[in-house]
């Protein structure tokens, strides 16, 4: 059609591209054939109480919805490191001012740690503030770092990059931890203290005053059928009511993103960013380990308009055991890609390979977190509760550091709220307490001033030159002034938003596990321990069943079978007539909460499970 | 009236992927998941329906081994159960510890608190010995109904309908008995948040296998625990005769 020697060479580039793009283009009867045929009968998929209520379904006439309660001073949802913080933190300075205090804390995962997943690279700030002996109390810090790699990669090579002092991901005075074992030892020094410490059992709903201040929480009901019908053995879940409820959900919560609505927390931000973090741990050969060794990679396999990168940790903890893992930021553009698959590519680089070369791989994780820092803070008070954590997301995108923060975080929440909640009249308009010093205490702390001179680092990774141009920018506007400019960059707006159409994109053609080095889907999953409960509503509730074919499947080819790193989305073909249907492996979930955030349709609602279901990981 | 024993053990979750400690002599346990023996729960629930039909006035939850067994005793105490039992045993003597040990505790207890029955689980996931229901009634001298998916109470009897490989059995035992609970006896009830909460105000006894007259030493010694070895794929044939060549082939035939 166009004979190419007739033309320059800027023509003969164009007719090449456009023909490409072309050739990528399907045509358009494809996509109205598989819209005709979503029209086909689809097998209901979800029957969570939350989508159909359960005072209009006639199975569930008379059946006794009355529940349990109990009262509290304070409730903490979540035992991570800012819940765990927060409570230690009330009862010391209940312990020190000789006042009685009922702090209760609930956490979804079967023990303390069993849903903790991070790098880590602890700073002990916060550590030092909370406990100053921590040492002593044999807190888990077994690894102090010696010594800090960056590297640039390429697909064969790799570039170094000084870790000059200064820059944020410089490591001197961190320690390597488990993050799991940690926040366990964080647990037994709570329990120590007199915290009601209920692991097992998942706050699935928000209780709220006449006055719509919150009241407090109720815990997740047992014994639903996967069909929402009552089993026998069901069960009301209980109601915890309180002065202050903490939310410390973690990155994305679910409870969290329903205050957000009730009280409008979120008109004077950006919406929150993220990225997908996934994990493993090895025991490696002997004699390629080097315990306290921190290394830290961008680049390959990812290009530069991709946020994202990689680390490894050797541990000091007897055994030669590495942590290593992959960071996607969610606000990729290509549907094809797949962050699971990426990370075990990466593995194969010459430059990780010959670490991991002959060890075994012992666990494996996956979880969201917070990339919008300073910009994307929502407000942290309103009436009966405060967020503290990950969940409103205090962590150091550049430093790649969120537990020191999120610690503190709690500490200052718990510093506020106690003489509120142990005087004699809180004086208070509503009746679960308003806290507000809470807030204005933030932004006193450290926290703020950390966040602050780090919030230009990610958006300057939304250029044309992507990564090369954030790291330009980290360079000359952190590593020397400081962060002191006078603007503030934005973001890209929603990660929901940010996937381009299948069809404008190229699918990635990714390599076949070796089953040595790289690995397959499932029996990563199974090494996670995750299981859910087999009979009950999947969790990962739909607000409209028929949105997955008819949009996420014929615009984005989709994209939630690739990034859910348990398998848990598959489009299988339907058993009669033609068409795909959507079918959702609810017990291979491991509550990262991904597919919530990066659904293009924004149609998946993450709820929370009966408890104690979910990953069992150990120490990750 | 009467008073039931129910055994309670504290296992690896059935979900979590096992790994062999480096040095071979065992399983790493440490931080790893765990959770009752699902016949145990099978057990309790079946002890405390009992209770609900009042049949039997008191249900007991037994359980040895180290602190943290605690836990599953509370668990028990959650689903119903009036007391419980901690039996301290750790250190080597856990390592040690098999089916032997713990009937002649449970023996033992079953006279000291005049138990009419002793549920057990039929066998625990870590080590499928299937052996503590069975030396526990041979060393009483008591009945046993084992593997049971049906329990009546006719009077001083029990029916119990056993689960075998012909298919059910149906038999009569007198009390006292040892029961063993298999898989299909009932469905366990949830240990709800209100009920470990009432169940941090019952109480559990401490004591020690050598209050109860009962030695710990084992006559078994684990030499080495291993991996299952590593299954290696499968080769696909095409014809009979080739099926036959390869089966020559590798000495089969």
């Amino acid at each position: 059609m166009f004979p190419a020697s007739r033309y320059s060479i800027q023509a003969q580039r164009c007719i090449r591209a456009l023909k490409t793009v072309q050739a990528e283009h399907a045509p358009p009867q494809h996509y109205t054939w598989r819209r005709n045929c979503s029209s086909a009968v689809m097998p209901r998929i979800t029957s969570h109480y939350t989508i159909f209520p359960r005072d209009k379904d006639p199975r569930w006439e008379g059946v006794e919805m009355e529940r349990f309660a109990d009262e509290a001073d304070v409730v903490i949802v979540g035992g991570g490191p800012a819940g765990l913080s927060a409570a230690i933190r009330l009862k010391q300075l209940a312990k020190e001012q000789e006042k009685e205090l009922r702090v209760c804390l609930v956490e979804k995962a079967s023990q303390i740690g069993a849903h903790t997943l991070s790098g880590a690279c602890l700073e002990p700030s916060a550590l030092n503030e909370l406990f100053p002996d921590w040492k002593e109390r044999g807190a888990p810090l077994n690894t102090p770092v010696t010594e800090d790699l960056f590297s640039i990669l390429t697909e064969k090579y790799r570039i170094p990059v000084p870790m000059l002092p200064g820059l944020p991901m410089n490591n001197h005075g961190n320690y390597i931890v488990r993050l799991g074992h940690f926040v366990h030892w964080l647990g037994e020094q709570a329990e120590e203290l007199g915290v009601e410490i209920y692991p097992g059992y998942a706050a699935a709903e928000v209780l709220f005053h006449e006055d719509g201040s919150v009241k407090g929480i109720a815990t997740n009901d047992v014994g639903i059928a996967k069909d929402g019908s009552p089993k026998d053995v069901f069960e009301r879940g209980m109601e915890l009511h309180a002065k202050v409820t903490l939310f410390g959900e973690g990155c994305h919560g679910h409870l969290a993103k329903q205050l957000y609505r009730q009280f409008n927390l979120r008109e004077n931000c950006e919406p929150q960013t993220y990225a997908i973090g996934l994990k493993e741990l090895w025991v490696i050969d002997e004699k390629k380990w080097r315990p306290g060794r921190v290394e830290h990679s961008v680049g390959w396999p990812l290009n530069r308009n991709t946020y994202g990168g990689s680390f490894l940790y050797h541990l000091n903890e007897g055994e030669p055991l590495v942590a290593l893992g992959f960071v996607v930021g969610l606000d990729y553009t290509n549907p094809y890609l797949s962050p699971f698959r990426e990370f075990q590519r990466w593995k194969h680089h010459p430059f990780v390979a010959k670490t991991l070369e002959g060890g075994d791989r012992i666990a494996y994780g996956a979880r969201a977190l917070n990339e919008g820092g300073y910009q994307c803070l929502p407000k942290v008070t309103f009436p009966g509760g405060m967020l503290i954590g990950c969940s409103p997301g205090f962590m150091n995108v550049p430093k790649i550091k969120g537990t020191h923060t999120a610690m503190k975080s709690g500490m200052l929440a718990a510093e506020a709220i106690f003489p509120k909640v142990t005087a004699e009249d809180p004086a208070s308009e509503t009746a679960g307490l308003h806290i507000p010093e809470y807030e204005d205490n933030l932004k006193k702390s450290w926290i703020w001033k950390e966040l602050y001179a780090v919030r230009n680092i990610r958006p300057s990774f939304h250029n044309y030159f992507g990564l090369y141009g954030g790291m330009v920018y980290t360079g000359v506007f952190y590593w020397i002034l400081r962060g002191k400019e006078p603007w503030t960059l934005k973001h890209a707006g929603l990660d929901s938003a940010q996937l381009k159409p299948a069809k404008e994109c190229t699918p990635i053609e990714y390599p076949k596990p070796d089953g040595k080095l790289s690995f397959d889907l499932l029996s990563s999953v199974a090494l996670s321990g995750t299981n859910h409960e087999g009979d009950q509503p999947p969790h990962l509730t739909l607000k409209d069943d028929s949105i997955p074919v008819a949009n996420n499947l014929a615009i984005y080819d989709g994209p939630e079978q690739r990034f859910c790193p348990a398998g848990v989305y598959e489009y299988v073909p339907l058993e009669t007539g033609e068409g795909m249907r959507l079918q959702i492996n609810a017990q291979n979930c491991v509550h990262c909460k991904t597919c919530d955030i990066k659904d293009p349709s924004q149609n998946i609602n993450w709820v929370v499970p009966e408890g104690s279901g979910g990953p069992a990981y150990n120490g990750l | 009236m009467s008073r039931v024993l129910v055994g309670v053990k504290r296992v690896i979750d059935y979900a979590v992927k096992i790994r062999v400690k480096p040095d071979h002599s065992g399983v790493v346990t440490d931080g790893v998941k765990h959770s009752m023996n699902p016949f145990c729960e099978i057990a309790v629930e079946e002890a405390v329906k009992l209770k609900e039909k009042k049949f039997i006035k008191e249900v007991v939850a037994v359980s040895c081994g180290p602190t943290q067994v605690t836990e599953t005793i509370r668990t028990a105490l959650a689903m119903g159960c009036d007391r419980g039992i901690h039996v301290e045993v750790s250190g080597k003597d856990y390592e040690a510890m098999g089916p032997l040990q713990i009937a002649k505790i449970f023996a033992a207890l079953a006279k000291k608190e005049e138990a009419s029955l002793v549920i057990l689980g039929k066998q625990a996931i870590d080590d499928d010995c299937n052996q503590t229901g069975q030396m526990t009634a041979a060393l009483l001298d008591w009945p046993q109904g084992t593997f049971a998916s049906e329990v009546t109470i006719d009077g001083e009897k029990v029916k119990v309908v056993r689960e075998i490989d012909g298919g059910l059995e149906t038999i009569k035992i007198s009390m006292p008995a040892v029961l063993t609970a298999d898989l299909r006896l009932n469905t366990p009830r949830y240990a709800t948040l209100p009920n470990i909460m009432k169940a941090k105000k019952k109480k559990i006894a401490n004591m020690k296998p050598a209050d109860l007259g009962v030695d710990m030493v084992s006559r078994v010694e684990v030499l080495r625990v291993d991996e299952p070895p590593t299954r290696l794929a499968g080769v696909k044939v095409e014809t009979v005769d080739d099926l036959v060549a390869k089966l020559k082939a590798n000495g089969t035939i």
